[in-house]
């Protein structure tokens, strides 16, 4: 193997590890809360480091195929998040108001 | 949603998501993509559109009635299968044309690629019309 590509293959692999670490994270986040805008946010978060995720399986396994998902990710991802923040201004569940009035 | 920042985003990613579902369908059947894929990807730049601008706003930008589209996208499908019929071939038998425009490179027009398109309208439209149906009956 050429130098070069045993570099880049440590080099995503070591930054493959880094991002699973930041997605278990975002995930405790997620399930802790404690508001609601806080578990919205953890979504977000985790819709941009699957895009980074699957631009690095895109890298090691040289599947150029792979980056139109990250593509589609980036476009449409923050979709969610948007229709999260207008369920969030008009009101929410009982349950989330009542969290946040606690806040 | 009255936010400046999102309108504004809007005008710009509506536009770009629309080009990225066209690219997508039309590089369906020989690699990753096709009709209704393309016709998601269009109908969320559609929904964007709904959140950022409200759901009136949407019915005239998309100009027609999307349950007429969705019909108008199964009509089109049906065709590229009846299309076959002077061929003597069976329903929805692919037949390609190909021309050589350019010495060397092939351009290719195939009853797959109309049927992708039917997909497409069908996809988006029937989407769209879920997104009015649920909308304007009050969140």
């Amino acid at each position: 193997m050429i130098p070069t590509d045993a570099f880049l293959e440590t080099a995503a692999t070591i930054s493959a590890i880094v991002l699973l670490i930041a997605m278990l994270i975002v995930i405790l986040r997620a399930i802790l809360g404690p508001s609601m805008a806080d578990r919205v946010l953890a979504l977000d978060l985790l819709t941009t480091l699957a895009i980074a995720f699957v631009a690095i399986v895109a890298v090691l396994y040289g599947q150029v195929v792979y980056l139109d998902v990250g593509i589609a990710l980036a476009l449409v991802g923050f979709l969610a998040t948007v229709a999260f923040a207008r369920f969030i201004a008009r009101g929410g569940t009982e349950n989330a108001r009542k969290v946040e009035g606690d806040d | 949603m009255n936010s400046l920042i999102l309108r504004t985003a809007t005008r710009l990613l509506v536009s770009l998501v629309l080009l990225f579902s066209i690219f997508v369908t039309l590089r369906g059947h020989n690699e990753p993509g096709g009709g209704f894929i393309g016709g998601l990807i269009a109908a969320s730049a559609f929904a964007l559109y709904s959140i950022a601008f409200g759901v009136e706003a949407l019915r005239r930008a998309f100009r027609f009635d999307p349950r007429a589209v969705a019909g108008f996208g199964v009509l089109v499908a049906i065709i590229s299968g009846l299309l076959s019929l002077p061929a003597e071939a069976p329903f929805l038998t692919g037949l390609w044309l190909t021309f050589e425009l350019v010495p060397g490179e092939k351009f290719a027009l195939s009853t797959p690629l109309l049927f992708d398109l039917g997909v497409y309208l069908t996809v988006i439209g029937g989407v769209i019309a879920i997104m009015l149906a649920l909308e304007e009956e009050g969140l």
